[in-house]
């Protein structure tokens, strides 16, 4: 299919445009809000922090990956790790461990009581990770669905592993109770708007390494595997490769994200990792436009701030709001509301398979994708 | 001895997984629809076992009425389903995966409000308490049945795909669809039929694991993705394919947990899982086909 060029370089200005405005109005939000909505926000900016990932590995690369709770899951237990440590001080055993398990820190901690190993391995573990996974899934081709089942999997098996090994993880209850992020004291307000300023740069730092992939001809090549993986590779390329850099990517962008969650937040838990909350992340991607820069941010900040709003008000109404959401956004709107308000150009794209193109939105091209086994 | 017991056990929790993907193979396998309310379907099964509990009163008989009914309520759930939603998608695999997990949501949801979120028990039958006793191991009755309703459906369903002109006509759907079109099969009416039959098979799982335990909202959840793993490991479009998936996770889960603890068993059962699709990617059994990959 012809890919709508716009889609790839979207108006230079407007882009800037945009950027700016999304700087001004982050830098401006410490002034107006209140400390207990400013931490709010900032853990909005962490969780949009995964969206911005999972708009360019699904948006732009079509991988529909159900498992990013783990790569978040990494990202948070890492930092929630060192946290405890440096919490304990040198040589210090966790609060936890002292209550469940036999009061002596496992080896496999050890290494992140250094505050540089513990961000090193922030960054380095989901990619080792999501790269052996991508690299084993994709260089055979397994695809489409079959990739999602299993990056599904893999999330469920984390959440298991991680509730089983209650001695070492702190099981169901997960790692809580902070004190103080790097040496700063997590009680003082002025640490904490520290913070949310770190995951506000931290997310247009994303943003901006989002743009430059997709205008490269990395981010060309993605799109065009998503849309004919075998013409690529017809044409000399290999889509596996493409397909785990981005892969890799989001996996590292969800793992900062999940890092820098647990200071804002002050837990990380078995039930911010599994299938569930896995999934939780697509819906805001999918109603933001999937297929464009600032679309997963803005959806995910909404859903993020709605969730909150209704669960404060009707504890079980959430759930139909989010299962209202995946039905009526994915089913009838697949270009998400971008394609509404018009920020994505309505081109008219040749359908993907030849039925006269029902179903097919401009923008996402995502009906080649699938298994057709 | 403590091998067979093992083994039982493997073969146990293989025809529970044998239940809950025999209906995801047929809508998987035959329609390329990922359907993540399936398990929905099986947690509305296990609620109807309960109301006919209510209603009849008598264990036994309750129990028997249940798996019919249990049937039919799935598969109507499934029809009404493929009514609304998913025929708009059949072009849209991935994206019909998350619909069906926002309905699988809200099914939930709705149990938790009719139902209560905590769990309910429903009773076995008189004939199904205790245990079979085999050269000192004790085999629990209720396994067993579930290991012979697992037999059961696996036998009526593959008869049904062989020597029904229903079967004759799905099967053609799974070949080669547009050509099953041309030779005057209306593949539309083929999709609703296998999406009942499909439905309706978790349906009857639903109403059997009331016999391992209570059962709650999120019974589906727990069953989901184990059930998309054998299907998976199985390959699309083959009953075959998934009753050997089924038994050998099921063994290979039930041995590992022997020799680790639960948790890491389910991660190796992965590990092995992705390591299997390095040497057949396609799955177990697979039609061949001359499409590319």
């Amino acid at each position: 299919m012809t890919v709508p060029t716009a889609l790839l370089r979207p108006g230079r200005t407007r882009t800037l445009a945009a950027f700016g405005l999304a700087t001004v109005l982050l830098l401006l939000a410490p002034a107006v809000l209140s400390p207990f909505r400013l931490d709010l926000l900032a853990k909005f900016l962490c969780l949009a922090m995964v969206a911005v990932g999972i708009g360019l590995a699904w948006g732009r690369g079509g991988l529909l990956t159900l498992g990013q709770g783990v790569y978040f899951g990494l990202g948070g237990y890492l930092m929630a790790m060192h946290l405890k440590l440096a919490d304990a001080g040198p040589g210090g055993v966790p609060d936890f461990m002292l209550l469940y398990g036999t009061g002596q820190v496992p080896g496999w901690w050890e290494p992140l009581r250094s505050p540089v190993a513990a961000i090193g391995l922030i960054l380095l573990v989901p990619a080792v990770v999501a790269g052996l996974l991508g690299w084993a899934v994709f260089t055979r081709r397994v695809r489409g669905a079959y990739f999602a089942i299993l990056s599904q999997a893999l999330a469920a098996a984390f959440a298991i592993l991680l509730i089983g090994q209650q001695q070492t993880t702190g099981g169901t209850n997960g790692l809580n109770g902070f004190r103080a992020f790097f040496g700063y004291d997590l009680a003082d307000p002025a640490n904490k708007q520290m913070l949310y300023l770190i995951a506000a740069a931290v997310l247009l730092v994303m943003i901006a390494v989002v743009r430059g992939l997709t205008a490269s001809r990395f981010g060309e090549l993605l799109v065009a595997v998503r849309d004919q993986e075998d013409r690529v590779r017809f044409l000399g390329y290999d889509p596996a490769l493409v397909k785990v850099v981005a892969y890799v990517v989001a996996a590292v962008m969800a793992a900062v994200g999940g890092a820098l969650f647990v200071p804002v937040v002050g837990i990380i838990s078995p039930a911010d990792v599994g299938v569930v909350p896995s999934i939780g992340f697509l819906i805001g991607v999918a109603i933001g436009g999937r297929a464009t820069l600032l679309g997963p941010v803005l959806g995910s900040i909404a859903v993020s701030w709605a969730q909150t709003s209704i669960s404060e008000q009707f504890p079980s109404g959430w759930i139909y709001f989010q299962g209202a959401l995946f039905i009526l956004v994915v089913a009838f709107l697949p270009g998400g509301l971008a394609s509404v308000t018009g920020l994505l150009p309505r081109r008219r794209s040749a359908p993907a398979h030849d039925d006269g193109g029902t179903g097919t939105e401009p923008g996402t091209g995502l009906a080649a994708e699938g298994n057709r086994a | 001895m403590d091998i067979i017991a093992q083994l039982f056990a493997g073969l146990s929790l293989g025809s529970v997984l044998l239940l809950a993907a025999l209906g995801l193979s047929l809508t998987f396998g035959q329609m390329g629809v990922i359907n993540m309310a399936h398990g929905e379907f099986m947690m509305a099964g296990a609620y109807t076992a309960f109301v006919v509990q209510g209603v009849v009163g008598d264990a036994g008989v309750s129990l028997l009425l249940a798996l019919p009914l249990g049937f039919v309520v799935g598969g109507l759930l499934g029809l009404l389903l493929e009514a609304t939603l998913i025929h708009r998608m059949y072009r849209r695999p991935l994206d019909t995966l998350l619909v069906t997990w926002g309905v699988a949501l809200v099914l939930q949801q709705v149990a938790r409000d009719v139902f209560g979120a905590p769990n309910v028990d429903v009773r076995a039958p008189a004939w199904l308490s205790g245990a079979v006793e085999i050269g000192g191991l004790a085999l629990p009755r209720t396994r067993l049945f579930i290991l012979a309703l697992a037999a059961v459906c696996v036998v009526a369903l593959a008869l049904a795909l062989r020597a029904t002109p229903l079967g004759r006509r799905i099967r053609a759907v799974v070949q080669n669809r547009d050509l099953a079109e041309a030779s005057g099969i209306s593949s539309r009416a083929t999709d609703r039929v296998t999406f009942f039959i499909g439905s309706g098979l978790a349906g009857i799982a639903g109403v059997a694991l009331t016999l391992l335990g209570s059962i709650g909202p999120t019974l589906g959840t727990n069953y989901i993705v184990d059930a998309f793993l054998v299907v998976v490991a199985g390959g699309i479009g083959q009953i075959k394919g998934t009753v050997i998936a089924a038994t050998a996770l099921g063994l290979m889960q039930a041995f590992l947990e022997y020799s680790t603890t639960a948790s890491v068993a389910k991660v190796l059962v992965f590990v092995a899982i992705v390591a299997f699709l390095q040497l057949r990617p396609q799955g177990l059994v697979s039609v061949r086909t001359r499409s590319l990959a």
